[in-house]
């Protein structure tokens, strides 16, 4: 009996810190995996800092956001299948209701004149902040110097731009790719980067 | 319609690979080219909504893509669609490491994996430039909307120079763009 209880206490916490974490970290999801550190290794001590570190390379190499993943990894090494439930749910929870609220109200909003001019104004910066990106990771491509791997950026670019391919078969050809390398035992590029 | 939702997110989410901008190409794919959900600039305003509320692009762009599809009913299957491979793949993984506690092929395939991610990223900021410059019109010089171009550059120059929190650059372009809507109109 006493365990039940101690278990759906588990799960609670599980939903609502992740809730609380999730409500309130803007910037993505590296913001998010910071906060989740703070509360679930320095304060509440249900892991440790290399357990953590782990958690986000693997949910950093996986399909999909990396807070969603880091807390279905956190839910699954606290209290298994339900515990990445209710992680996963107090997660993905509050931006789910506040884009609700938005998306209901986006048609009214964006019809208004003056929003119309602030939502122009910030497409310039968005398209900026999304080039900036593009930036630092080429930048780092280039860096790393790797033929292979620029020449995988090159087709990639031309192939989505000017065809249109879709990005999922680009992406797919590249997991082909380095499923093959392993294959054949060849490195791809020097160092990981 | 929910069931085209449910398997375009599905789609984002097993592919979007590599944290929040990955996921970014393959909307724009889905709800942009393909399904011809949204407009380029309605999309635009989805990635300024997702930038400047808390959570994840992808559920961000679930959520809001469901909702004007088809109701809540479409913002759950969406999410659901967009969470699912994730919840199985992790799981896996995460059962493989603890079992092996080393993923091999992982590391090899991620190295190729990020030149794709960033070419793609590439590809949808020069589609988001081009709604900028020539908003939903044409490519061509008289088309060219000095009103986007001008503060696109200064907001590039400022990320690249001093790194400011991304919010704030949204903000401040937003609050040029009022004022210059405000001017232009008196």
């Amino acid at each position: 009996m006493e365990q039940k209880t101690g278990k759906l206490k588990t799960l609670w916490q599980l939903f609502s810190n992740m809730f609380l974490i999730s409500s309130f970290t803007f910037g993505g999801g590296f913001v998010i995996v910071n906060f989740m550190k703070r509360r679930f290794v320095d304060e509440l001590h249900w892991i440790d800092e290399n357990e953590m570190m782990d958690m986000v390379s693997l949910g950093q190499s996986s399909p999909g956001a990396i807070a969603v993943n880091a807390a279905n990894l956190l839910g699954w090494r606290m209290a298994g299948f339900p515990g990445m439930l209710a992680a996963v749910l107090g997660t993905a929870l509050p931006p789910m209701l506040i884009l609700l609220v938005i998306s209901t109200f986006y048609n009214a909003f964006a019809q208004n004149r003056y929003v119309a001019f602030a939502l122009r104004g910030m497409q310039a910066g968005v398209a900026a902040i999304i080039m900036d990106v593009a930036c630092n990771l080429l930048g780092k491509l280039f860096k790393d110097g790797s033929i292979l791997r620029i020449g995988l950026m090159a087709a990639a670019f031309a192939a989505t731009f000017f065809f249109g391919v879709n990005p999922a078969i680009l992406l797919g050809i590249a997991i082909l790719i380095g499923i093959g390398l392993t294959f054949f035992g060849k490195e791809a590029g020097p160092s990981a980067s | 319609m929910l069931l085209d939702l449910f398997l375009s997110f599905l789609e984002i989410g097993l592919m979007s690979i590599g944290g929040g901008y990955a996921a970014m190409p393959l909307i724009q794919a889905q709800a942009v080219a393909k399904h011809g959900w949204l407009t380029m600039g309605e999309f635009a305003d989805l990635v300024t909504i997702a930038e400047m509320t808390p959570g994840p692009i992808g559920i961000n762009a679930a959520t809001f893509v469901g909702v004007r599809l088809s109701g809540i009913p479409g913002a759950m299957v969406a999410t659901l669609g967009f969470l699912l491979p994730s919840m199985i793949i992790v799981s896996l993984l995460a059962f493989l490491y603890t079992r092996y506690k080393t993923l091999p092929a992982l590391q090899s395939i991620l190295k190729c994996l990020k030149p794709v991610v960033a070419a793609l990223i590439l590809s949808a900021g020069l589609k988001l430039l081009l709604q900028v410059a020539f908003g939903e019109g044409k490519i061509a010089l008289q088309n060219v909307d000095v009103f986007g171009l001008v503060p696109f550059s200064a907001a590039l120059f400022t990320l690249r120079k001093w790194k400011p929190n991304p919010i704030l650059v949204l903000v401040v372009c937003g609050g040029l763009g009022l004022l210059a809507g405000v001017v232009g109109i008196l």
